[in-house]
């Protein structure tokens, strides 16, 4: 038995410098030439700042942004560093909200937000994705339905025609894969940034 | 439920279907050392590892030897992951400035990352620096795979072996699968994923001005050469805290699919390994049965369960399921059907949050665990998880005829029964006697996030996931105290190494007997009636053992939803 001692450090050595390093640096270099833009992360610059990713979630609180689901990430308390506070769509520390079904906190939560939608724009379904937390806290996207129940909102804080931003919303709504894979969603930065270059025009 | 819902499950069966037999067939020339297409790169390098390590290619070791190896293949390893952790702040590659992770949590990870479990205590992208998800987490990663597929093959041969002393050698079983098979398979798999838009940089975390102005970092790393082994490894472990939920690591619905599909593509080939080897392909695909119509009934529940939504959301007039802790580009399918997969297939990544779930729902993926993971299963692990099932199976059905049992040639006796028991009985013993401390202990109860049966659920999937090394949790389970970080890491070595020695203990029992040709009196295990017979021994075996723990939980939060109680 003794014999396997040998092998079981210079076997692992050797395993451990291929599989841990050799690989994942190779990947990274080859990966940078052939996706640099994915490889870095797929960020979006404007006017030669970084505003974030096309892939990653971020607030939106004004009248004039379609908004993204509500997102239950947080951050470390600065008073006091073992407890942490709310932080939507941190991108340093992902998670979802981790409430179950039977839930008082999860049902007030709803109750509150579902209500402030109903104000908004009483006659349409208020979508589900608009009102329960994503996995991540920091999903990009909303369902069509969801960008739609925005719409009437976001037309008149930017006094634009309804016709002209759901023509928007079209554009930057994606379908499932060949028709079958996943869910049809929306690109909520996409969209706003969309809107954005409208008004500009 | 949907139509569109029910194509896209289909979809994902039948790929992986069409996968077995092309791997079942590549996998094995690798484990019989036959020239593959990829063995005039390989090969020198393969040749080197063994001389250096000095290991003889053609010396082949008793079970006892190679149970040895393994164990100390995996202390190094469990050094070299402690080690990285507590020392990272001063090494390089931590662009994000990491301190050094605490001793319990070190101690937790480097557990749970030798036994395959990948349970994550530690937060990713906010403890963790780039070389340790990369010489730490990446390597073993590899090579707690490679060991599952290694310890599989040993007893495959001991089933295939006549009148042996011994089952290969562990360390050519190691670096083999390592090299011919993962890594080949990664290198394309990470250029994929990176395509799909996973980052894969060395870069530092990025500060961005949001369009209304916030500050937003958007932390990174070498994420796509991980998440490939990761999946493909039945890992699980996330390079981020919200794992395969999080956008950069499973970005599209596509990325899903093939993930979903890497999770269980070994896994499920390692059953026509085994009918190859066995000299009958029959012998695979009725394995492969069992496990395709335990998995099948799974995800037909957790689909409806989600679809159907709770009577929490219903009350306030919201349709189209439960979408709290789902992202919107997988939906409600893609993410009933990744935590079927995950949880049948020991792997534990998941790409939402399944505290979230439904009672039901969330049911389903705690029960895969507590069957033992051998619906698929670990790579490797689950193979030999399910000949321990079977060999009890067997037991069962030569009792019931009164004749000596044998399977595919080899006679099961009283020792292959009592070590397959106890394998078998060690698990329970795990994730019912924590939980019972830890629903007791007060300090353990304020780790609980919600309150009622739910609070008791996620104590007890904590328990069961770490003793079936899957690592999935009920994620709302405050994880990282010194209580938990411990007996966590103490129930998922149990659950890895009191399974594993008592199959190499069968192994190196089973390769010494002789093998005797099938005759008209020998119970055919290739037919309708084996399967039935496997599948009613594991569910009555499991059903005995955990439906009180069912009862306490889940099942009773679905009475209570939908009578309007909330907690």
């Amino acid at each position: 038995m003794l014999r396997e001692i040998r092998p079981a450090i210079l076997v692992l050595v050797l395993l451990t410098a291929i599989t841990g390093l050799a690989y994942p640096l190779a990947m990274t270099a080859i990966a940078g030439v052939i996706f640099p833009k994915q490889a870095q992360g797929s960020l979006i610059e404007r006017n030669g700042k970084v505003i974030g990713s096309a892939l990653i979630g971020q607030e939106f609180k004004d009248e004039k942004y379609f908004h993204g689901r509500p997102s239950a990430t947080v951050a470390p308390d600065p008073n006091d560093s073992s407890k942490t506070v709310p932080a939507p769509y941190n991108a340093a520390n992902s998670g979802g909200s981790n409430l179950g079904p039977t839930s008082k906190a999860l049902n007030d939560r709803v109750k509150e937000d579902v209500e402030k939608l109903k104000a908004e724009n009483p006659t349409a379904t208020v979508p589900v994705d608009l009102v329960t937390t994503s996995a991540s806290g920091l999903d990009p996207d909303i369902s069509p339905d969801a960008a739609l129940f925005q719409l009437p909102r976001v037309a008149k804080a930017r006094s634009m025609s309804e016709d002209a931003v759901r023509e928007l919303v079209t554009q930057n709504t994606q379908g499932r894969l060949a028709g079958v894979i996943g869910e049809p969603r929306v690109n909520v930065l996409a969209l706003n940034l969309a809107l954005d270059a409208a008004n500009a025009k | 439920m949907t139509v569109i819902g029910w194509i896209q499950i289909i979809l994902f069966c039948t790929i992986v279907i069409g996968l077995v037999k092309p791997l079942g067939w590549y996998m094995t020339r690798v484990f019989n050392g036959e020239r593959t297409f990829l063995s005039p790169v390989l090969r020198p390098l393969e040749r080197g590892i063994y001389w250096v390590g000095g290991v003889d290619e053609r010396r082949e070791q008793h079970w006892l030897t190679y149970t040895v190896a393994m164990l100390l293949f995996h202390v190094g390893g469990f050094a070299l992951i402690y080690g990285l952790m507590r020392l990272q702040a001063v090494l390089p590659f931590n662009p994000a400035g990491q301190s050094a992770v605490s001793e319990d949590l070190s101690f937790n990870t480097a557990i749970s990352f030798i036994t395959n479990t990948n349970w994550q205590n530690y937060g990713g992208e906010s403890t963790l620096s780039y070389l340790v998800q990369m010489l730490g987490l990446t390597h073993q990663n590899f090579l707690s795979a490679a060991t599952g597929i290694a310890l599989a093959m040993a007893l495959i041969r001991g089933f295939t072996r006549s009148s042996m002393r011994t089952v290969g050698n562990f360390w050519v079983d190691v670096t083999r699968c390592a090299l011919y098979v993962l890594l080949p398979i990664c290198i394309v798999y990470t250029l994929f994923l990176v395509w799909q838009g996973m980052p894969q940089t060395l870069g530092a975390y990025v500060n961005a001005t949001t369009l209304e102005g916030g500050k937003q970092t958007i932390a990174l790393g070498p994420v796509a050469s991980q998440v490939a082994i990761k999946m493909l490894g039945t890992n699980g472990g996330g390079f981020f805290n919200a794992n395969a939920a999080h956008p950069f690591e499973n970005p599209t619905a596509l990325s899903n699919l093939v993930q979903m599909i890497s999770i269980f593509a070994l896994g499920a080939a390692m059953t026509n390994v085994f009918g190859r080897m066995v000299g009958n392909e029959r012998q695979g695909w009725a394995i492969f049965a069992v496990m395709g119509i335990l998995f099948v009934a799974g995800v037909a529940v957790t689909y409806w369960a989600e679809a159907s939504g709770t009577s929490l959301l219903q009350a306030y007039g919201l349709t189209g399921g439960n979408m709290e802790g789902k992202e919107v580009r997988f939906g409600i399918v893609a993410s009933s059907l990744f935590a079927v997969v995950t949880t049948a297939a020991s792997c534990g990544a998941v790409n939402a949050m399944h505290d979230s779930f439904t009672a039901l729902g969330g049911m389903i993926p705690l029960i895969n665990m507590q069957l033992g993971e051998v619906i698929i299963g670990g790579v490797g692990a689950g193979l030999y998880g399910m000949l321990l099932f079977v060999v009890l199976a067997i037991f069962v059905a030569g009792l019931m005829v009164g004749r000596t049992p044998e399977y595919v040639g080899k006679k099961i006796e009283a020792r292959e029964v009592k070590m397959a028991m106890l394998a078998i009985l060690v698990l329970p013993l795990m994730y019912l006697g924590w939980t019972a401390v830890g629903v007791v202990l007060p300090s353990a109860v304020a780790s609980m996030a919600n309150a009622g049966p739910h609070g008791f659920t996620e104590v007890l999937y904590a328990y069961t996931s770490g003793t079936g090394n899957n690592g999935s949790a009920f994620a709302g389970l405050t994880g990282n105290t010194l209580f938990y970080n411990l007996t966590l890491a103490m129930a998922m070595f149990v659950g890895r190494f009191f399974m594993i020695v008592p199959a190499m203990a069968i192994a190196g029992s089973l390769v010494e007997k002789k093998s005797i040709p099938a005759s008209a009196g020998t119970f055919p295990t290739t037919g309708g009636l084996f399967v039935g017979l496997v599948i009613g021994v594991i569910l009555i075996i499991g059903g005995l053992t955990f439906f009180p723990a069912l009862a306490l939980g889940p099942i009773v939060e679905h009475l209570a939803m939908n009578a309007n109680t909330l907690f």
